[in-house]
């Protein structure tokens, strides 16, 4: 036998992901024995921290746990307090929540494309290495995101955090002419992101099959953003939102600060594939073409090729900010009014990395009783575990740097958002 | 890169990543500055992840783990110059919550098996570890002031931070007083400027994620408040996103309200 006998790899500090985790992976000779994907970011103990809060806070205090997606949060939070106060936000309203939302979209998905998962697929250790070579390229991808991130700002008022967002809609409709100033933008950014999906095909995409449930919001009509039912790969059953507790059970395990989730008792994934696989009939069919013309079929499991779901979903997410743009009608009010009462509300919406629900209990004068956030990465971290072992078996002949390189390639498949799993991540290959 | 092109490392406690991502967003100068500066250690963007010295530090998140309380003071030997960026680093962060709780009833709520958790009771920012050069406020920080910071930092002068509060740059904007004409509640007159007075401007008033101005009178605004708000309302105002700052801390509305 080669070194691989009693190899120890390590990746203390995992790179190009959000927040901070590591990768411990052990190999007994030719066999992968464990897999640990430890979350080490601080805990920040959000759900106790809004016990007691008022029913308007959570939008703004729970955005401050994913500097990455922010909107998620505001959203997923608004809308649980909002079925608590009979209060249904539709219209236009919805309209430009979407449209703040497909901006956190494309911010985030841009971002993760081109500077942090492309970088593995050609050899750089990260987006401003490969600028040097790709300098156009990454060009693109800067100007998409910040086409993005105009968007939030706009509706939301900054990119980071906005401050629009209240229970029941926005504090102030957004300036009519700035939003359709951005026409010729977002017409820039739909033939962008459409190179996108074309250049990202062009990768050499290793061979995976990853055996998980899929599970993700339902679209209603769109390609799923925010929802109030649940569809799955197992079952042709649509859940409603306010039974996502009786499915999807968190465990806490000894190595991570991150709760970990199993659906039905069974794995599952949360995202890109699972939105893309479960709802591809609901694409804006320019995208739908796209991923036809990428190779895509119905479903995609291969979670290296999440990188042309993600840019597929780019593509969906400007061709509908642009339409949302264009059929933008302002309505007669910023907001819908909210009186608290007591009682429990469930939200849900698909961050760019995957749903993420909350769950309120308020009582009547509107103070938080009790709070539960699932957020994505911690639904994914079971996923992601078992895709390592697979990874890590199928790649046991390389060397250590190069299976180092591919573990940590299929762990930034997943797009994984530590700060998110707040309850905490760690990477590293142990050969005994 | 030349031998006096400055090394420079962005490092992350307990956050939310929003200030770093403030970096990246600036979607128009991040390639002049990889090309004006070297960045050696940045974990979220890439890049070699070299160890120190450093000749600048961009620190965001606040402390609360003995280890990285540890990790902050090897850091400071390491760099030359340490800017912290956010609520985090300079105040604790809305984490610092739980310096007025009792952690372990936090962390049961939270997780099954609290024990495997390594945790401090605090929350703290920076500065309470090692001396910081320049403090950056914000949840986020405003994109162009880290700009400025770092654009300062390459010209070799001090940065020129504003300290007026939120109250001051709303007048300069010309935005309508949300709390005199409509009675919003505001923290504007006690909130350390920087945003450009982003709140008001959306028709809210200001919720304090800058933390506190250099001078704050909260009792007169308290006062002011009590009008229209409740106690636990206001008091809850105050301690959210600089709840442990000095001049927000010690805010605690009173029950009853002067005639």
């Amino acid at each position: 036998m080669r070194e691989t006998q009693g190899r120890v790899l390590d990746v203390a500090a995992l790179a190009r992901v959000e927040g901070e985790g590591a990768m411990r992976v052990r190999i007994d000779g030719d066999t992968v024995v464990g897999v640990e994907l430890d979350i080490y970011e601080p805990p920040r103990f959000f759900e106790a921290l809004l016990r007691g809060r008022g029913y308007e806070e959570p939008p703004d205090i729970t955005a401050r746990i994913c500097g990455i997606c922010p909107v998620a949060y505001q959203m997923s939070s608004s809308l649980a307090i909002e079925q608590i106060c009979g209060v249904t936000v539709d219209g236009q309203l919805a309209a430009l929540r979407r449209l703040l939302y497909c901006g956190e979209w494309i911010e985030s998905h841009a971002l993760h494309i081109y500077l942090l998962h492309a970088p593995d697929f050609l050899g750089y250790d990260g987006g401003i290495a490969m600028a040097r070579d790709h300098r156009d390229v990454v060009e693109r991808g800067l100007r998409l995101k910040q086409v993005g991130n105009r968007l939030m700002e706009l509706v939301g008022g900054r990119a980071v955090h906005p401050v629009n967002v209240r229970v029941g809609g926005f504090y102030r409709l957004p300036d009519l002419d700035a939003l359709r100033a951005m026409i010729p933008d977002l017409q820039w950014a739909c033939g962008a992101a459409l190179d996108t999906v074309s250049w990202v095909a062009g990768f050499d995409i290793p061979d995976h099959h990853g055996e998980w449930d899929l599970v993700s919001l339902a679209g209603d009509g769109e390609y799923p953003i925010m929802g109030r039912r649940i569809v799955t790969s197992a079952a042709p059953d649509v859940v409603p939102v306010e039974e996502f507790g009786a499915h999807a059970v968190e465990e806490h395990v000894a190595h991570s600060n991150a709760l970990h989730a199993s659906w039905d008792s069974r794995t599952y994934l949360v995202g890109p594939l699972a939105r893309y696989s479960l709802n591809q009939h609901l694409l804006p069919p320019v995208a739908r073409e796209a991923a036809s013309a990428a190779g895509l079929g119905r479903e995609c499991r291969n979670p290296f090729a999440s990188i042309v779901v993600r840019a597929v979903e780019l593509l969906a997410a400007c061709t509908e900010a642009l339409r949302l743009v264009r059929e933008y009608e302002p309505p007669g009010a910023p907001s819908v009014p909210v009186v608290p009462r007591a009682g429990v509300g469930h939200g849900a919406s698909e961050a760019p990395r995957g749903l993420l629900y909350h769950r309120y209990e308020l009582d009547e004068r509107g103070i938080v009783l009790d709070a539960t956030i699932v957020p994505p990465t911690s639904q994914n971290q079971r996923a992601i575990e078992r895709d390592l072992w697979q990874v890590a078996q199928a790649g046991v002949s390389l060397d250590d740097a190069a299976l180092t390189a591919r573990c940590e390639q299929a762990i930034r498949n997943y797009d994984p958002c530590i700060s998110c799993a707040t309850h905490e991540l760690d990477l590293r290959i142990v050969r005994a | 890169m030349s031998a006096s092109t400055p090394r420079v490392a962005v490092v992350k406690f307990a956050s939310c990543d929003g200030c770093q991502l403030t970096l990246l967003d600036c979607e128009d100068e991040l390639l002049g500055i990889a090309g004006a500066v070297d960045i050696v250690h940045f974990l979220e963007a890439g890049g070699p992840l070299l160890s120190g010295p450093y000749d600048l530090a961009i620190v965001e998140g606040s402390i609360t783990t003995a280890h990285d309380a540890a990790r902050i003071r090897e850091l400071r030997e390491q760099a030359k110059v340490l800017v912290s960026i956010g609520a985090c680093a300079t105040a604790g962060g809305i984490q610092a919550l739980r310096n007025v709780a009792d952690v372990q009833e936090l962390a049961a709520a939270v997780y099954a098996h609290p024990e495997y958790l390594s945790t401090l009771a605090t929350s703290t920012p920076i500065s309470s570890h090692v001396e910081v050069d320049v403090e950056l406020r914000g949840c986020p920080v405003d994109k162009d002031q880290l700009l400025h910071v770092i654009s300062a930092y390459l010209l070799g002068r001090p940065p020129r931070l504003d300290s007026s509060p939120v109250c001051i740059e709303c007048k300069r904007r010309g935005t309508t007083c949300v709390l005199v004409a409509h009675g919003t509640p505001c923290l504007g007159p006690v909130t350390h400027g920087g945003c450009g007075a982003l709140c008001p401007a959306f028709d809210r008033g200001c919720f304090g994620c800058f933390g506190p101005a250099d001078t704050v009178n909260s009792t007169a605004l308290v006062g002011r408040l009590r009008r229209t708000m409740p106690a636990d309302a206001i008091t809850r105002l105050f301690h959210t996103f600089a709840t442990d700052a000095p001049g927000f801390r010690a805010v605690h509305a009173p029950e009853e309200v002067e005639p």
